[in-house]
């Protein structure tokens, strides 16, 4: 349902990322993880057709993006900056859905429904300042969920919050992403989250950003803080991921570092 | 839960640091008795003759002399008419400019040099474009007061944090969202701040545009009694611009606490 090909971008002189090619598949939740600089924000605002790629393609249900398509949504780390400080929780959800031409009163539904399913239905009313990071990042993922779109991207999206409150909003996201069988593209600079949040870890290298990696995680569902971390087989693809980001192929070039 | 409390004072608090006023007023007294200059009239002496102007009036038009509204009624009009239009024009001359870049670049130099130039001087220029009369004294306070108003609004419609701007493109805002929801907000607490400070001016504009080539309002009865030597009198104007000063700006600051509260109350959290 998405897919780059040889997506390249540079700023100036300066290339951020260098022929990437990626496939993601419908109900795929894929993360894609790597050293600070590798031009992961390049990437997800390339495919969010913020910005225009000056080499390749991104295609999105087979059609080229150009200008910012109407089946993507984004979570954007900077919660705080994303959510309209003028509107209550339930206006900022329902704003984008004027777009999908609904009357107000269909809107507000829409939101409140989106809102309840975060959790957060008590709070509707609340401006996004009476919020705490984690509630207000929660308006802002019950905001992509009401527009319904195809592809979901997220863009460190638990960067800002404390660990406990990550933990939360991850397994949240997992639920109700399985529940509508939504398409993520999630992107972070946690090697351990990668793993415990994604079907897919896609690897970038330091800037150029090219990919360095593509594991399948083959990890049992439904995801579990705990127990999912102790699995061996975790344990293994975060060691495998975490030298991968570090540029580290084989156990002998560790060795001689 | 992040709400954090209130850091105003309280009510009390507040008035007792109102200490400085009759002090202030004690000591002016006994500098003015004890100077016993003819040009610096006692306070006491000051405050009879602002009641004896403006507030000895019938009580069914709350103490109001015909005098008091002589002077107020046109003079207000012509505050409030030119701070209504300057505003108007600013906002809608700003919100141009901070959303086109070219529309800056062209404007820019002409801009520069119309907000140097202090709006006084130009009384002869609108004297000759129309005529002694309202519309001159409107034109002297709308080109003074927008200058705030019409840069505030642009700075604060070209400065929108990018990201709320990306969001609106993410989630595809109509061009029309994008200015009334997005950018148009996120630019009010400055231009709230442009039109408080064009208020202030207005009252300054006001009395420079009655002083010269007007015969009625506060300027006209401060520059007449300072013709015929009515000392006291013409302290009770100052006195009068002063505390219409004051009422104005608290007004306008509670005006912009119910408008703005998103603002304040965000900020107060952060």
């Amino acid at each position: 349902m998405l897919e780059l090909v040889d997506l390249t971008h540079s700023y100036g002189a300066y290339r951020a990322i260098d022929r990437i090619n990626l496939t993601v598949k419908q109900g795929e939740v894929v993360c894609v993880v790597g050293p600070s600089g590798c031009g992961k924000s390049t990437l997800l605002r390339s495919i969010a057709g913020l910005i225009k790629p000056s080499g390749g393609a991104v295609l999105l249900e087979g059609r080229p993006v150009e200008s910012t398509p109407d089946n993507l949504a984004v979570v954007f780390q900077d919660y705080s900056r994303s959510l309209y400080p003028w509107l209550s929780a339930l206006a900022n959800v329902g704003l984008p859905l004027r777009r999908r031409g609904l009357d107000r009163k269909a809107r507000d539904e829409a939101a409140m429904a989106a809102l309840t399913e975060v959790g957060l239905g008590a709070a509707a009313a609340k401006f996004p300042w009476e919020l705490s990071g984690g509630m207000q990042q929660r308006v802002s993922i019950a905001r992509a969920l009401a527009y319904r779109p195809s592809l979901l991207l997220m863009d460190e999206p638990f960067g800002s919050v404390d660990a406990q409150t990550r933990e939360e909003l991850e397994d949240l996201v997992l639920r109700v992403c399985a529940h509508h069988g939504m398409t993520i593209l999630l992107i972070t600079h946690d090697v351990d989250e990668s793993v415990y949040v994604g079907d897919r870890v896609v690897v970038l290298s330091k800037a150029p950003g090219t990919v360095v990696g593509d594991l399948t995680v083959d990890l049992p569902g439904p995801r579990d803080q705990i127990r999912t971390r102790e699995l061996d087989a975790f344990v293994k693809l975060r060691a495998d991921v975490g030298r991968m980001v570090r540029g580290i192929t084989t156990n002998h070039e560790m060795e001689t570092r | 839960m992040t709400r954090v409390r209130s850091k105003r004072k309280s009510f009390a608090s507040r008035v007792a640091g109102l200490w400085i006023v009759p002090v202030t007023l004690v000591l002016w007294e006994l500098a003015t008795r004890l100077a016993t200059q003819p040009y610096f009239p006692a306070p006491s002496t000051i405050a009879v003759r602002i009641q004896e102007l403006w507030f000895s009036g019938p009580l069914t038009r709350g103490l109001l002399t015909d005098e008091a509204i002589e002077a107020f009624a046109p003079s207000l009009g012509r505050l409030f008419a030119g701070w209504i239009l300057a505003s108007a024009a600013g906002i809608l001359l700003g919100v141009a400019i901070g959303r086109s870049a070219r529309l800056a670049d062209y404007l820019d130099p002409m801009l520069q040099f119309g907000r140097a130039v202090p709006p006084p001087l130009l009384v002869p220029i609108f004297f000759a474009l129309f005529q002694i009369g309202m519309a001159t004294q409107l034109a002297i306070i709308v080109f003074g007061v927008i200058w705030p108003v019409l840069l505030n609004t642009a700075d604060g419609c070209k400065t929108v944090d990018r990201q709320y701007l990306e969001t609106a493109r993410v989630f595809g805002f109509s061009r029309a969202d994008v200015l009334w929801r997005v950018v148009i907000p996120a630019a009010m607490p400055k231009i709230f701040a442009g039109l408080r400070l064009s208020l202030s001016l207005a009252l300054i504009l006001m009395v420079v545009s009655e002083l010269i080539g007007s015969t009625s309002g506060i300027g006209y009865g401060l520059i007449t009694a300072q013709q015929n030597f009515l000392f006291a009198d013409v302290w009770a104007y100052i006195v009068l611009l002063g505390v219409l000063g004051f009422l104005l700006n608290a007004s306008f600051l509670l005006l912009e606490g119910r408008i703005l509260a998103w603002h304040q109350r965000a900020r107060r959290t952060i």
